[in-house]
């Protein structure tokens, strides 16, 4: 079986391909040159820019802080995003059609909108911790992503069984864990990486919220490339799209991207 | 085990419109009771109701003497047959099954036990260990019935349990519903819209409209003798006909209907028959005949539509547009200036209302 395929077809997506995977290549090169400073294609192969990350004190502290600040404000979000996007969903009919919509509101406005009325409002005014701020905003941005991902699950998940686990003699709150959060685990799993990995990735609001003593990697990286153009900077999003690529194909293996594309 | 069900002026609303009105309904123990209705009748809240997924504004319902109405759903005990089966995706066809007896501090051999009574009892032995995704529509709804049994519930309720069936297997599935029914002597409530399933399976039948029972009865009767004009529609009485009695003669009167047409009925069929009455015919109680000589209704003949066993014609009479049928020897066609006479034994009399 042969298809008659348009030579136009074939050279737009080799383009698009480039388009989106030549960036990844040149900081790859960037990052495995010998030189010291940034160049494509790389002059002569080394891996000492990746040791340098974990030779410079600062990267080191940020990579903790960058993972910490990414997993609590994840299972903050998956705290209070699930049971809110339980509640959307089981009560769709009765709730007034805005209300979903609010809880996707912190992606609408622009991030760095958000990150500098958060830190006026809330470290400025409030004089609150550096940290804490920080896990506050980070749990804000990603709190969208699961709401909408645990709701997708749902909104196929049909109540009845529920109400059959109910009459069956089993209390509500037990029958959320044993019977309505086993068939969402897909969603939770789901949930969990795009809000991990928005954290982990995540600048706009992270550049207001940091502070002296502490910092998260991408912001770091900031700091690192307004002194020095050495690969460092390239490893370092090498590393970033490292942690990204594992955590996709956790997804993958698990559920298949065509999960999230939904 | 069994007990009785009674709901007692049940009333119910959904922000401020009245669902139930009022309702009030006893279920023997052992009985089998359908509630019959078209959508929105007030059948599913009812059944939601006494299952505790919804609170009466007044009333009360009480089971075997046990007060429920404000007891939450989980302690109320009640085995609940769903329209979509509403199995446990995640777990096993012996899990789904012993998930009750597990909520009753039954484990071990004693569950495994009683899971695997039930499941030979419903033929499903040898699917124990599948996902409920790996059954077809007739193996969840047995699933779902050996579910819903396996607790020896005082109070079986069925929420439309066939619907998402075939109709072979429906009614393969309904004889197998009411015999289990029946072996375990099981108080039910049967919800539907299928009036020949709820005629077919139940003891009683209530028929449900606008949130109120028009008439609780046995099939039987509903069928032959409907209390009132909506249920006499609703199981086929096709005309529905106001007359007046003009003259009492021993065994026969003789009443009159719009247009001044006078019928002569006899008392032993209708029994006493009120000086105001209406007439309710089903379209078998109407018999077409071109011989102008018969004492009937002078009708002029519409469309005739071939039903097999007869015909059926729409009819234009000085009483209005009813339904009758004809023999299937003589087929008369439109326009044809014929009679419909009553036959008694496929016709009743109903007190007079606004039809």
């Amino acid at each position: 079986m042969t298809r008659n395929i348009h030579p136009l077809l074939i050279a737009g997506t080799v383009l698009v391909f480039m388009f989106l995977v030549g960036p990844l290549i040149i900081v790859l090169g960037a990052a495995l040159s010998d030189t010291t400073y940034l160049t494509f294609p790389p002059q002569g192969l080394s891996l000492r820019w990746f040791e340098n990350i974990f030779q410079i004190d600062a990267f080191r502290r940020t990579i903790f802080t960058s993972l910490q600040i990414a997993l609590l404000s994840t299972v903050i979000a998956l705290i209070i995003g699930i049971p809110a996007a339980y509640a959307l969903n089981r009560h769709r009919i009765q709730l007034p059609g805005w209300l979903s919509t609010l809880f996707i509101l912190p992606v609408l406005v622009p991030e760095l909108v958000l990150g500098f009325s958060l830190l006026k409002n809330l470290a400025v005014q409030f004089n609150s911790p550096i940290y804490l701020s920080l896990l506050f905003g980070h749990s804000l941005i990603v709190l969208p992503y699961v709401i909408r991902v645990i709701s997708a699950s749902l909104a196929s998940f049909d109540f009845s069984i529920e109400e059959a686990a109910i009459s069956l003699g089993s209390p509500p709150l037990k029958t959320f864990f044993t019977i309505l959060l086993p068939n969402v685990r897909s969603g939770v799993i789901a949930a969990f990486i795009l809000a991990f990995i928005t954290s982990i990735n995540d600048v706009s609001i992270s550049i207001f919220l940091t502070g002296p003593g502490l910092s998260t990697l991408p912001i770091q990286l900031l700091a690192h490339m307004e002194q020095f153009f050495d690969p460092t900077v390239a490893s370092v999003s090498v590393l970033l799209m490292l942690l990204t690529v594992a955590v996709m194909a956790v997804v993958e293996r698990t559920l298949g991207l065509t999960f999230l594309a939904k | 085990m069994t007990q009785s069900l009674t709901l007692d002026s049940i009333s119910a609303h959904y922000g401020s419109t009245q669902v139930l009105e009022n309702l009030s309904l006893a279920v023997g123990e052992g009985e089998l009771v359908s509630l019959l209705g078209a959508s929105g009748c007030g059948k599913t809240t009812t059944l939601r109701l006494v299952a505790g997924f919804l609170q009466p504004t007044s009333g009360t319902i009480t089971l075997g003497g046990r007060d429920l109405t404000r007891l939450p759903p989980h302690q109320r005990d009640i085995g609940l047959v769903f329209q979509n089966y509403a199995l446990f995706p995640h777990l096993s066809v012996a899990d789904n099954v012993g998930f009750g007896l597990k909520q009753r501090g039954i484990s071990g051999d004693a569950k495994t036990k009683r899971v695997g009574a039930m499941l030979d009892r419903v033929g499903l032995a040898h699917l124990a260990d599948r996902l409920p995704a790996a059954l077809s529509g007739g193996q969840k709804q047995r699933v779902a019935l050996a579910r819903a049994l396996v607790i020896e519930p005082p109070l079986l309720m069925f929420d439309e349990p066939l619907s998402n069936l075939d109709a072979k297997l429906r009614i393969d599935m309904r004889v197998e519903i009411r015999q289990l029914q029946r072996a375990n002597g099981t108080t039910s409530v049967y919800v539907t819209h299928d009036q020949e399933e709820a005629f077919s399976i139940s003891d009683r039948v209530a028929i449900m409209h606008a949130g109120r029972i028009m008439q609780l009865d046995t099939p039987e009767i509903l069928y032959q003798r409907p209390a009132n004009a909506f249920v006499a529609r609703f199981v086929g009485f096709e005309n529905l006909i106001a007359m007046k009695v003009v003259e009492r003669d021993g065994a026969k009167i003789t009443a009159e209907m719009a247009g001044g047409i006078r019928l002569t009925l006899p008392l032993e069929q209708f029994g006493a028959i009120p000086d105001s009455f209406i007439l309710a015919c089903r379209a078998d109680g109407l018999q077409v005949t071109d011989n102008a000589a018969m004492e009937g209704i002078p009708a002029t003949l519409g469309l005739r539509t071939y039903l097999g066993r007869a015909y059926q014609y729409q009819a234009e009479t000085p009483a209005g547009a009813l339904i009758a049928n004809g023999p299937l020897t003589r087929p008369l066609d439109a326009g044809v200036t014929a009679k419909l006479v009553p036959v008694p034994e496929q016709c009743t009399i109903l007190a007079p209302e606004a039809v």
